[in-house]
C-alpha cells in the first residue's frame, strides 16, 4: 500500500508518467477495494492537486463501502475538497471513477438533507469533467437534481443557457431535460421549459420509459400555458414508440387539453376539479392551476386585438370573470408581467389598451438582432459540417447504396462493399 | 283591386272558377305590369303563371307547405290540385288532396274514379310504348330506338317516376346521331335532375352539352347557363352562380318556364351577386351589364336595392331585402341560401361603409344600418376577430378607429421569431442526430 503511494508521488509528474500510472492503479484497484476501511490514512499523504488520478482511486475505493451518518458528513468535506482542487486532465483519464464519487458525494448530501452544500462542488466537478462545453456528462442530472431540491433555481439555470450536443448516455439526457423543464417552469420560462421537454419527448427511443411520459404531461400544461394550444400530434422524427403510446398514457392530460381548445372556461374547471386526484398525485396540480389561469389571459389578450377601450364590467362579462374588481386583478397582474400593454383607469372603470411601444429602432435591438445572426450562422455551420461527416461515413454509405436503384449493370460496380475491419 | 283579392278567394273557391274573368281587362294588364316577385305578400296565381309543367306544381305544394296565411295555403293548394288534373300524375295528385283534406269544397276532393281511369291508361300506354321498344330493336333503326327511348322517357317524366325516366334519357345516349340529339337528350337529363334535386349530374350534363357548340342556338345557351347557375346555388357557390346567371341572355324569354322563370334569374343573380361580388365586378357585371338590364327590369326591387347598396344608401337598400324575404322564403331553390345570402350582403355593407374612414361614429353608423349601438358593437367585434375589417373599438367613447398594422414591426417581430424557431429546430436536430449515430455506432461495435 504504502508503495503504491510512494508510486503516485513519483509518477505525478508528467504526461507519460501518469498514464504509466494509470496502468498500475488499474492493476492495483482489486486490492484497494479489499482494504477500503484502512485508506483514510493514505488519503492524507496525497495531495489532491498534485496526484489527482491516484488520490480518485484511493477516494473512490474508501467510498465504496456504507457510510454512516457521522461519517457521511466527514466525508463530503473531503469529497468537496478534492473536486476543488484536483486536476481536470488527470480525472479525465478515469471518468467513471470520478462519476461514480460525485454520486456518492450527492447521496451523502441527501443522506445529511442538505442539499445546498452540494450544488457547489457539483458545479465544478461538470466543468472538469466535460470535455467541451456541449458536452453532456452524467453529473449533469445529478446537479440538476441537486438545484431543485435546494430551491437554487438560478444556478439551474445557467447550465441550462449551455447548448448540449453530445450525449454519453440517453437516460442522463432525459433526465437532465426533465429536471431542466421543471427548473424553468419554476422561474417562468416556459420557452425555455417547452424546449427542454420537447427534447426528452421527441428523443429517438426504442421503448417507452417513464421520464418520457412523466415529461410529456408537463409538456402538454406548458404547451398550453405558452401558446395556449396543444399541437395534437407529435412531429414526424418522434420516435415511434412515443408516438404510439404517450398519448394512451397520458389520457387526463389529453383531456384537459381538448378541454381547453373549446374556450369554455366553466367546463375547464370542472374538468380540473372532477380530476383533482389525479393530477395531484403527479405533482402537477399547480401547474395545471397555471394553465387555467393562463386561460383567462389569452382571452383578455384576444380582446387587445378589437378593442381600444373597454370598460372592466365588459371584460369580466367577456372573458366570464365573476366581477369588475376580479378584471381589474387580471389585467394589472397581466401589465405588470409584460403581456399586455394597458392603462386602468378608475375613474371610469375603463382599460385603455395601448400598442406594442416597441419600434425596432434601438441599439440594443440591433445588436439583439446581429448576435442572433451570428449564432444562427454558427448553428448552420455546424448542421453543415455535421452532414459533410455523415455522408462520408462508410456505415452510411454502405446502406445506402445497398438501397439504391440499380438501373444499369454498370450500377453494380459503384456501389460501395462492406469493408472488412 | 290586387289587395282585395285576398279577401275575395273564399268566393272564388266557391265557384271554382277563378277570379280572372270576371275581374276587367284593365287589372290583368295592370297584373301584367306589377313585379311579381317584390315585397309585398306574394301573388300566387301571376306567380304560377310564370311556370309550366312539373315545376309549376311543386312550387305551389312548396308554397303551400311554408306558407303561414291559410288563404295563401288553400289558394296554392286549389292551383296545385288544377294543374295535376290536366296531367297524368297520380301519386302528386293523391299528396295533393292530402294535403288539401276537404277544405276547398266538394269538387276538390279524391277523384278515385279519375285516378283508376288514368292508372289503367298508363298500363296500357306503358305496354304499347314497350311492344313498340322492342319492334324498333329488333330492327335496329337508331333513329327510331333513340325516340322510343325518348317517349319512354317522357313517359315516366309525366307520372313522377323521375328515377325511370332519368335512366330512360340517358339510354338514348348510345342512338343519337347528330348534335341535335344530343342537346336534346341533355337538356332532358338535366330537366330531370332538376326535379330530383341531384345538381351534380345537373352540372356533368350541362358540360357535355356545352362540347357541341355547333348545334347550340342561343335559347339553348341561356337555358344551360341557368341550369348550371342553380347547380352552383345548391351548391353554395355563390360567385359561380353569379356569374353564370349573368351570363343569361335575353333570348331565355319564357322558353324555359319548365324550370326556371326570368324573373328568378334576376333574383337569383342580383342576391348572389351583391352577395359575393367586389365593387368593381358589381358595378361592371351587373349594373353597366345591358342584358341582364332587362331581366332586373322585372324585379325593379331587387334592382333598386343593389343601386343602393352601390351608392352606399344601406339602410333603405337592407329595408328592400327585409322586405323581399318572406317570397324569397316561399322560393323553392333560394329558402335555404336566404339567410346566409342575407348575412353576406349585410356583412359587406357593414365592410364597405368603414372601408374609407379613419374613425366612425358608432351612433351615426348604428343610425344607418338600422339597428341599436350595442348590436353594431357585436357585430363589429365579429367582424373584426375574423380579420375582415381593419380597425377598433373605442368602447368607451363608441367609436371606431381604424388600424392599419404596422407592416416594419411586424416584420421585425417575426423575423426575430423564425430566428428563435430556426435555432431550436437546428439544435435539437444535431442533438437527435448525435443520439442517433451513437446508437448507431454502439449497435455497428456490437456487431463486430
Amino acid at each position: 500500500m504504502e508503495g503504491l503511494v510512494t508510486q503516485i508521488q513519483g509518477l505525478s509528474g508528467t504526461d507519460s508518467d501518469v498514464l504509466s500510472l494509470q496502468n498500475l492503479l488499474k492493476q492495483a484497484d482489486d486490492s484497494l477495494h479489499a482494504e477500503s476501511t484502512r485508506l483514510l490514512p493514505f488519503l492524507d499523504q496525497l495531495d489532491p492537486a498534485k496526484h489527482s488520478l491516484g488520490y480518485l482511486y484511493f477516494l473512490e475505493a474508501f467510498t465504496a463501502g456504507p457510510v454512516t451518518n457521522e461519517h457521511a458528513s466527514s466525508s463530503v468535506l473531503m469529497i468537496a475538497r478534492f473536486i476543488s482542487s484536483c486536476v481536470a486532465e488527470q480525472i479525465r483519464l478515469a471518468p467513471d471513477k470520478f462519476i461514480s464519487v460525485c454520486k456518492r458525494f450527492k447521496d451523502q448530501v441527501l443522506l445529511l438533507e442538505e442539499p445546498l452544500r452540494g450544488v457547489a462542488p457539483m458545479l465544478t466537478a461538470i466543468r472538469k469533467l466535460q470535455s467541451s462545453s456541449e458536452h453532456l456528462t452524467a453529473l449533469h442530472p445529478e446537479f440538476l437534481l441537486l438545484c431543485l431540491l435546494s430551491k437554487c433555481y438560478k444556478t439551474g439555470l445557467s447550465i441550462l443557457e449551455e447548448d448540449i450536443f453530445e450525449v454519453d448516455q440517453p437516460r442522463d439526457l432525459f433526465l437532465f431535460c426533465y429536471y431542466g423543464g421543471m427548473i424553468s417552469i419554476g422561474h417562468k420560462r416556459f420557452r425555455k421549459a417547452l424546449e427542454l421537454l420537447h427534447n426528452v419527448v421527441t428523443a429517438p427511443m426504442p421503448t417507452i420509459n417513464a421520464i418520457a411520459v412523466e415529461a410529456f404531461k408537463k409538456y402538454i400544461l406548458v404547451s398550453l400555458i405558452h401558446n395556449g394550444q396543444f399541437p395534437t400530434n407529435l412531429p414526424k422524427y418522434a420516435s415511434s414508440v412515443a408516438q404510439r403510446n404517450l398519448k394512451n398514457l397520458c389520457q387526463p392530460y389529453i383531456e384537459l387539453a381538448n378541454s381547453y381548445s373549446n374556450g369554455k372556461i366553466a367546463d375547464l374547471e370542472t374538468y380540473v376539479e372532477a380530476n383533482k386526484d389525479k393530477f395531484e398525485s403527479d405533482n402537477n396540480l399547480g401547474l395545471v392551476k397555471q394553465a387555467v389561469s393562463s386561460m383567462y389571459k389569452r382571452n383578455i389578450q384576444r380582446l387587445t386585438q378589437t378593442y381600444l377601450t373597454l370598460s372592466l364590467q365588459d371584460i369580466a362579462n367577456r372573458v366570464q370573470l365573476n366581477s369588475p374588481k376580479e378584471a381589474e386583478m387580471h389585467v394589472l397582474q397581466m401589465i405588470k408581467d409584460g403581456e399586455i400593454y394597458a392603462t386602468i383607469n378608475q375613474k371610469d372603470g375603463m382599460v385603455r389598451f395601448l400598442e406594442d411601444p416597441e419600434q425596432y429602432k434601438t441599439c440594443e435591438m440591433i445588436e439583439r438582432i446581429d448576435s442572433s445572426i451570428q449564432r444562427l450562422m454558427t448553428v448552420s455551420k455546424k448542421l453543415n459540417v455535421m452532414d459533410e461527416l455523415m455522408s462520408c461515413d462508410p456505415l452510411y454509405l454502405a446502406k445506402a447504396g445497398r438501397e439504391r436503384q440499380r438501373f444499369d449493370f454498370d450500377d453494380f460496380d459503384n456501389v460501395p462493399q462492406r469493408y472488412n475491419i | 283591386m290586387d289587395g282585395e283579392e285576398d279577401t275575395s278567394n273564399p268566393m272564388m273557391e266557391a265557384n271554382g272558377t277563378g277570379g280572372v274573368d270576371e275581374a276587367p281587362l284593365s287589372s290583368t294588364s295592370t297584373r301584367k305590369n306589377r313585379p311579381i316577385i317584390s315585397g309585398e305578400p306574394l301573388d300566387i296565381e301571376a306567380y304560377a303563371g310564370l311556370y309550366t309543367g312539373r315545376t309549376k306544381i311543386k312550387r305551389l305544394i312548396f308554397i303551400a307547405s311554408r306558407c303561414d296565411n291559410p288563404a295563401m295555403q288553400l289558394e296554392a293548394l286549389r292551383m296545385a290540385y288544377d294543374e295535376i288534373k290536366k296531367g297524368e300524375n297520380t301519386q302528386l295528385y293523391r299528396e295533393v288532396v292530402q294535403k288539401i283534406e276537404g277544405r276547398l269544397g266538394p269538387n276538390y276532393e279524391m277523384d278515385a274514379a279519375w285516378c283508376s281511369t288514368i292508372e289503367r291508361k298508363d298500363e296500357q300506354r306503358k305496354e304499347k310504348l314497350e311492344s313498340e321498344l322492342n319492334a324498333y330493336r329488333t330492327n335496329l333503326i337508331k333513329e327510331s330506338i333513340r325516340m322510343g327511348y325518348n317517349d319512354f322517357g317522357d313517359f315516366y317524366y309525366a307520372h313522377g317516376a323521375l328515377g325511370d325516366a332519368f335512366k330512360s334519357y340517358i339510354r338514348t345516349r348510345d342512338y343519337c346521331t347528330t348534335s341535335k340529339h344530343i342537346i336534346q337528350m341533355c337538356l332532358n337529363a338535366i330537366l330531370v335532375s332538376i326535379e330530383m334535386v341531384q345538381f351534380s349530374n345537373v352540372t356533368s350534363y350541362v358540360s357535355r352539352a356545352e362540347l357541341t357548340p355547333e348545334a347550340l342556338d342561343p335559347p339553348t345557351v341561356a337555358k344551360l347557363c341557368c341550369a348550371s347557375g342553380l347547380a352552383h346555388l345548391e351548391a353554395k357557390k355563390y360567385k359561380l352562380a353569379a356569374r353564370k346567371f349573368l351570363e343569361v341572355g335575353p333570348e331565355l324569354g319564357n322558353s324555359y318556364s319548365e324550370v326556371i322563370a326570368p324573373q328568378d334569374v334576376a333574383t337569383y343573380g342580383g342576391l348572389c351577386a351583391l352577395a359575393s361580388f367586389d365593387r368593381t365586378e358589381l358595378k361592371n357585371k351587373v349594373i353597366d351589364n345591358i342584358n341582364f338590364r332587362d331581366f332586373l327590369e322585372l324585379v325593379p326591387e331587387v334592382r333598386e336595392l343593389i343601386n343602393d347598396f352601390y351608392s352606399s344608401h344601406y339602410a333603405s337598400c337592407l329595408e328592400y331585402l327585409g322586405n323581399l324575404k318572406p317570397n324569397l322564403m316561399l322560393d323553392i331553390h333560394l329558402y335555404n341560401h336566404v339567410e346566409t345570402l342575407y348575412d353576406q350582403i349585410r356583412n359587406k355593407a357593414l365592410i364597405q361603409y368603414t372601408l374609407p374612414f379613419v374613425s366612425v361614429d358608432m351612433r351615426m353608423m348604428a343610425d344607418a344600418f338600422k339597428t341599436s349601438v350595442s348590436g353594431l358593437e357585436k357585430e363589429l367585434e365579429a367582424l373584426i376577430t375574423d380579420n375582415q375589417i381593419q380597425a377598433r373599438i373605442d368602447s368607451h367613447n363608441k367609436i371606431l378607429y381604424a388600424r392599419h398594422a404596422d407592416q416594419r414591426n411586424a416584420t421585425f417581430q417575426r423575423v426575430l421569431q423564425t430566428g428563435n424557431e430556426f435555432d431550436q429546430d437546428v439544435r435539437a436536430m444535431l442533438l437527435r442526430a448525435n443520439l442517433l449515430k451513437r446508437d448507431c455506432n454502439l449497435k455497428a461495435s456490437r456487431k463486430v
